[in-house]
């Protein structure tokens, strides 16, 4: 599934420049802990969380995620979102909740690490 | 592959400073692209080091990564000045977590840090004393 349509899905704005909408995303993780997403998230994938801080930043370069949904309308500080620029990640914001993001993805199709 | 002798190199950790955490690993990271590893064999190093990088941070005073890369196999060595573990089958279980709240908020402190280490070394060895530090050594294979 490309980003541009995951963005859709999701009611999500895309608030990095850099975002190519084209890239295919097969993966997601979901998850608010960190070292859970260093220990289960596969790479190429995209990451769902509701924290905001540089460090989900870091993480993902460090594990190979392309690109990070903040949900319930978390909006990133603007080190959080320069820092994603620098390292090439997307970053999407979405009004929805972890559960509802998550579920709406499952329906169409995207499964997590556990199921692929 | 542009690796024809050993490369050695350290880093200093700082505890308690989250600002920086991860730019070691992230640094050994561009190294090794460089080099023109492997990506999986990358990723593994770029885990453990930034697990072992965060747990200098929440636990120790500091610390120090060293790395050396040869034909073969890269050998990570991270050792601290810290309150050291007093005991390395608990901590070593998924899940288990001495972290304080404030680290927790951060995202860490999950009790995972450890297991993924060893996960994703192909040698795991770890040795504390309380009150001095911990020193972990771990090996991934290139081949």
């Amino acid at each position: 599934m490309k980003l541009k349509e995951i963005a859709r899905l999701l009611d999500a704005e895309v608030i990095s420049d850099s975002a190519d909408l084209d890239a295919d995303i097969m993966l997601v993780y979901s998850s608010d802990l960190m070292s859970d997403v260093l220990f289960f998230a596969p790479p190429d994938c995209i990451l769902i969380t509701g924290l905001t801080h540089p460090h989900v930043i870091r993480t993902a370069e460090i594990t190979r995620i392309n690109a990070i949904v903040f949900v319930q309308n978390k909006k990133p500080d603007s080190e959080t979102v320069e820092l994603a620029k620098k390292k090439n990640i997307h970053l999407l914001v979405t009004p929805l909740s972890k559960f509802a993001a998550c579920g709406r993805l499952y329906m169409n199709g995207i499964r997590d690490c556990s199921e692929k | 592959m542009a690796i024809s002798q050993s490369i050695e190199g350290s880093f200093q950790l700082i505890g308690g400073n989250f600002d920086n955490a991860g730019e070691a690993s992230i640094k050994l990271k561009q190294e090794l692209a460089r080099l023109g590893l492997n990506e999986e064999i990358i990723r593994r190093v770029a885990i453990v080091t930034f697990e072992a990088e965060i747990n200098v941070i929440i636990y120790a005073a500091a610390g120090w990564l060293h790395y050396a890369i040869t034909l073969e196999q890269i050998k990570i060595k991270v050792e601290d000045m810290g309150p050291g573990i007093e005991n390395i089958e608990l901590a070593m279980q998924e899940g288990y977590s001495t972290a304080p709240d404030w680290v927790r908020e951060l995202g860490w402190g999950a009790g995972m840090g450890l297991p993924n280490m060893k996960k994703n070394s192909d040698e795991f060895k770890i040795d504390s004393v309380v009150g001095e530090g911990t020193t972990v050594e771990m090996v991934i294979n290139i081949k």
